[in-house]
Formats: C-alpha cells, sequence, structure tokens
C-alpha cells in the first residue's frame, strides 16, 4: 500500500506534478532552513488527494510551492502538464489563514473573483449569492469579516475561491476553525461540489479522518526539517460517500489503523522536539 | 454608563470649572482675589465678550477665514500624503534614498518656517495653510505608506492568486487598507490642520481666530483673549464631530474595539 516517493505517473495525466522539490527558507544569521526536501508526487486530473502530517513538517509550504508563491530551491513544479512559471493562475487557493479582505462585504468578497474576470457587477453579485446560499451564509451577505465566526469566514472563503471554478483547487485545513458536527457537514458539501466537477485537489488536514472520508489518495508527510512524503495510500471506498456514515465502514478502519500507525510515528517525533 | 449619565457628568466637569474661575475672580478670600481679572478674566465678561462677537457678526468672517486654512492644508496635505505615501510604499529605493531628508524635514518644529512661508507666501491665507500642509502631509504620508506596507500578506497573496492587475490590486488591496490607516489618524490630522492656520494667523496675519486672540493679547484685553480661546475650542470641537461622522461612515468594516483603541 505504501510506496515511498514513488515516481509520478505520465505528466500529460496529472493536473499537479512535483518532481525532486526541494523548499528552503533563508533564515537570519543562520544558513538555511531545509523545511521539504526532495518530494515527488502528482495529483490526477479529478483526483481528491490529501496531505496529512505532523504541524510544521510543511505542508503549507508545499500548497505555496504549487500556488507558485513560494519558489522551490531545486527541482520542478508542473500544473496541468506545463512547468510552473511565477503564479499559479488555474489554482483556487484556500489558505489556512485568513485572506477575505476585511474590507469588504461577505457578498463583495464572493463577488470579487468574478468582478476581477472583468464579470459586470450585477451577475457577479447574483452569482455571489447563490454561492453564499450554497455554502449555508445566504443571511450573512451584508456582513464584514469581522462580524462573522471564524468558521464563516472559512465557508466565505471557500465560496470565493469555487465562484471562479479554478481548474485546481488547493485547500489548507479549510475547516480548522470548526466543530466535529460542522466539518462533516461542510465535507459532505464540498465532496458535492467537487462531484459537480471533479476538480483535481489538493487538501491538506490535521484529520487524519476527514482526509480518509474525503480523499481518493492519502499522503503522509514526515515531520521536519527536511520533511518528505513517506506514504501513499489509496482510498478505495466507494464513492459517493457520505462523510458521517463513511466513518463506520469497515475498511474505512482498516486504513485509518494502517496510516495512523505510520503517522504517529512523525506527530510522536514533532512532539519529542517540541518538548525537549 | 448611560447616555445620559456621561452627559451629566460632563456638564457637571465644566459647571465646577467655571464656578471655580468665578469664585476665584470675585469673591475676596483672605482680602485677596486669587484668580485677578486682569490677569485671568472673569466668566461674566468673557461669555458677554463671545455673545456680543457673535451679536455684531464680526467673528464669523474669522471663523470663516480659518475654516478655509484648515479645509486647504488637509486637502493638499492629505492628497500629497497620500500620492507621495503610495509612491514611496511601492518602490522602496526611492524610500531608501529619501529616508534621511524626510526623517530631517519631519524633525523640523514647523514654527520655525512660519515667517519663511509669511516672506514667500505674503499675509494672505496661503502662507498659513503652507504651515498646515507641512504638518498634515508627514502625519497623511506616514499613516498611507504604513497602510500599504502593512497589508496582510495572505490578502495579498490571494489577491494575486485570483488574477488582480496592479491596478485592480491597487483598488482593492491597497487603497481600502491605506485609507483605513489615514482615517485611524483623521483626528490628529485635522487637528493639526487646525493648528497650523491659527498659528500662522497668530504670527502675522488680519483674520482668523488666531489673529483676533493675537489683537486682544496686544491690548491685554484679557477677556478678548479667552473669548477668542472659547470660540476656538468649540469649533474644534465641531470639527471633531463632524469627523467622528465621517470615520463611522467609511470605516464601517472595522471592529468596533480597534476604534474604540485609538
Ligand atoms: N517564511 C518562512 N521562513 C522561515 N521558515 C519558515 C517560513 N515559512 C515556514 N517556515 C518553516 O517551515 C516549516 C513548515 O511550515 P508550514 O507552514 O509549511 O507547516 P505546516 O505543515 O503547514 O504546519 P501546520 O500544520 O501547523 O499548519 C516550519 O518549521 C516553519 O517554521
Ligand atoms: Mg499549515
Amino acid at each position: 500500500m505504501s510506496a515511498p516517493d514513488a515516481p509520478p505517473g505520465p505528466a500529460a495525466t496529472s493536473a499537479i506534478r512535483l518532481d525532486d522539490v526541494r523548499i528552503a527558507f533563508p533564515i537570519k544569521g543562520q544558513s538555511t532552513y531545509e523545511a521539504v526536501a526532495s518530494t515527488s508526487f502528482a495529483v490526477a486530473e479529478s483526483e481528491f488527494v490529501s496531505i496529512v502530517g505532523p504541524t510544521g513538517c510543511g505542508k503549507s509550504t508545499l500548497l505555496n510551492a504549487v500556488a507558485g508563491l513560494v519558489k522551490p530551491a531545486g527541482g520542478r513544479v508542473s500544473v496541468l502538464g506545463r512547468p510552473l512559471v511565477g503564479l499559479c493562475r488555474e489554482a483556487g487557493y484556500l489558505f489556512q489563514q485568513d485572506a477575505v479582505m476585511p474590507w469588504k462585504t461577505a457578498l463583495d468578497n464572493v463577488a470579487l473573483g468574478l468582478e476581477v474576470a472583468g464579470r459586470p457587477r450585477a451577475e457577479a453579485e447574483r452569482e455571489a449569492r447563490d454561492w453564499l446560499t450554497r455554502v449555508g451564509l445566504a443571511r450573512f451577505a451584508d456582513r464584514y469579516p469581522h462580524q462573522l465566526s471564524g468558521g464563516q469566514r472559512k465557508r466565505v472563503g471557500l465560496a470565493q475561491v469555487l465562484i471562479r471554478h479554478p481548474k485546481i483547487l488547493l485547500m489548507d485545513e479549510p475547516f480548522g476553525p470548526l466543530d466535529a458536527q460542522t466539518r462533516q457537514i461542510m465535507g459532505t458539501l464540498l465532496l458535492d461540489l467537487w462531484a459537480a466537477d471533479r476538480k483535481a485537489v489538493l487538501f491538506v488536514t490535521h484529520d487524519l479522518e476527514e482526509a480518509i472520508a474525503l480523499s481518493d489518495r492519502v499522503l503522509i508527510m514526515s515531520a521536519g526539517p527536511n520533511a518528505r512524503i513517506i506514504g501513499d495510500h489509496r482510498i478505495d471506498l466507494a464513492r459517493p460517500r457520505d462523510t458521517a456514515d463513511i466513518r463506520l465502514d469497515r475498511r474505512f478502519h482498516e486504513l485509518h489503523r494502517a496510516i495512523w500507525s505510520e503517522l504517529k510515528a512523525e506527530v510522536v517525533k514533532t512532539y519529542g522536539e517540541a518538548s525537549a | 454608563m448611560s447616555r445620559w449619565k456621561l452627559l451629566v457628568l460632563q456638564v457637571l466637569v465644566g459647571v465646577v470649572a467655571i464656578a471655580a474661575w468665578w469664585i476665584g475672580s470675585s469673591v475676596k478670600i483672605a482680602g485677596v482675589l486669587l484668580l485677578p481679572p486682569f490677569f485671568f478674566s472673569t466668566p461674566g465678561d468673557v461669555f458677554a465678550r463671545v455673545i456680543r462677537m457673535f451679536a455684531t457678526g464680526m467673528v464669523w468672517r474669522h471663523l470663516g477665514i480659518t475654516l478655509l486654512e484648515t479645509a486647504l492644508a488637509f486637502a493638499i496635505g492629505a492628497v500629497g500624503g497620500i500620492v507621495f505615501g503610495f509612491w514611496f510604499a511601492r518602490k522602496p529605493t526611492v524610500a531608501a534614498v529619501f529616508d534621511p531628508y524626510l526623517k530631517m524635514v519631519n524633525a523640523l518644529p514647523r514654527v520655525v518656517l512660519a515667517p519663511i512661508f509669511m516672506l514667500w507666501l505674503g499675509l494672505g491665507i496661503w502662507s498659513k495653510v503652507a504651515l498646515g500642509v507641512t504638518l498634515v502631509f508627514f502625519i497623511v504620508f506616514f499613516n498611507v505608506y504604513q497602510g500599504v506596507k502593512e497589508v496582510s500578506a495572505v490578502v495579498l497573496a490571494n489577491a494575486r492568486l485570483m488574477g488582480m492587475n496592479e491596478r485592480q490590486l491597487f483598488r482593492h488591496v491597497y487603497w481600502p487598507s491605506a485609507l483605513s490607516w489615514m482615517f485611524s489618524s483623521l483626528h490628529t490630522s485635522v487637528g493639526f490642520a487646525l493648528v497650523g492656520a491659527v498659528v500662522g494667523e497668530y504670527l502675522g496675519s488680519s483674520a482668523g481666530l488666531g489673529y483676533l486672540i493675537h489683537q486682544a493679547e496686544g491690548v491685554f484685553d484679557i477677556a478678548g483673549v479667552f473669548a477668542g480661546m472659547f470660540v476656538l475650542a468649540a469649533f474644534v470641537l465641531v470639527i471633531d464631530w463632524a469627523v467622528t461622522l465621517v470615520e463611522n461612515r467609511l470605516l464601517v468594516w472595522r471592529p468596533q474595539s480597534a476604534l474604540l483603541n485609538e
């Protein structure tokens, strides 16, 4: 099941492809911090891939590299078969931190993606209302971000990203600030939205159960520095899935046990370092 | 605290202060006046003088001149500060080259510039406007600069990934952020515009509130000085109230606590 550093499939079929990508951060006074060491993997078109790994291992850094926000120190990132140059315009990126504009209402924030693309205001607004309804925020259209809860802001961010219909989706712990029940509801919602047009998704989460419930594949990242992908598990659970019910499935438990046994060692490593 | 209770307390402070002034200037304690009217005037005289200033209508012209100078100083200083603030924030090399000179000019007490401006621009309103501009410009400049620099990296990355070009980034990201910083210092910059106008008038002019006060001082007319100061203070309160209204309208998106903290 597990195949560390497996050679990625042919470039033609991958939405996202990383070849030997290394990422280092310059640190004042010291040399550099080697966050991510030689990493290769690919996400096929219409594939939903999750990355799990201990905190601080480099998951966000990896997504930033795919988005073109961080330049790898080595290796190559390709998106839809072409080497990535500059920012990745095909990607919709839901950031780990709040990225909505604090000076715009929920509605304006969601409509922004379309307005920027040159769509008329009225049309953008109508579609934005649709999307706010879809993420359950129809009543909050006129609120400013500071008047929304953390989870509501995340959902505004989700609508803001999805309204542009990006070809690939990068999501960094999108349901982080939500309670367990809402997480499952949002997970099911995400799967429904995804099923409609099956974009390639690269999804980062701390929550292994969530990763298994949503994904086609779960990648395990080792603790940093020099983090790598150390596990690649195919999730052969039938779709469509209900993210709550699927957790009762026997196969779900088998997968969970197998992945967790690998992940646990890395989490313990990070924790050991932090408390040492 | 309820609104009414607050208002009552506010009024009470004023009443107590005026009562103390009145007692000090008109009731002999152990044979002496604590506040001799020659130096401190009396509340009654000052009040009568204020009434007369408005009754004869002479004060309106001076108020108008001061208001005009304040408004011009603010507008010109703000536009300059915004333009240069943006320019410097987006062009770090320019900012680095001019940095020591800006600090130098900003450290200069502006009062010393007043005579130079009078020499250059005459005794009319423009020398006062210029003085106000030198004060307003730097406040707005530093705030706009900060506002552009302090845009959250994540918000900026999000905007870029959305496909914004430079013009759209300016409109949707840099401008609102800079504006919020500028408005957070609006009270200060409007206040400084007024300071520039009044100080300029005080040092040499033929109209305005500063001129009125200066005239009264020239003849030891203490009631006149105090009356001028009261009119000026009331004028400041009105302007400040107007600024608050503008601010509340334009900064609705900001958390209330952040507004309260400033
Ligand atoms: N700009 C930077 N400069 C220096 N080091 C950085 C920078 N950004 C990230 N790092 C380091 O790189 C490592 C990976 O960070 P990253 O944010 O990718 O972690 P993460 O896996 O997303 O963690 P979490 O699950 O807590 O979000 C961390 O050790 C972090 O300290
Ligand atoms: Mg992260």
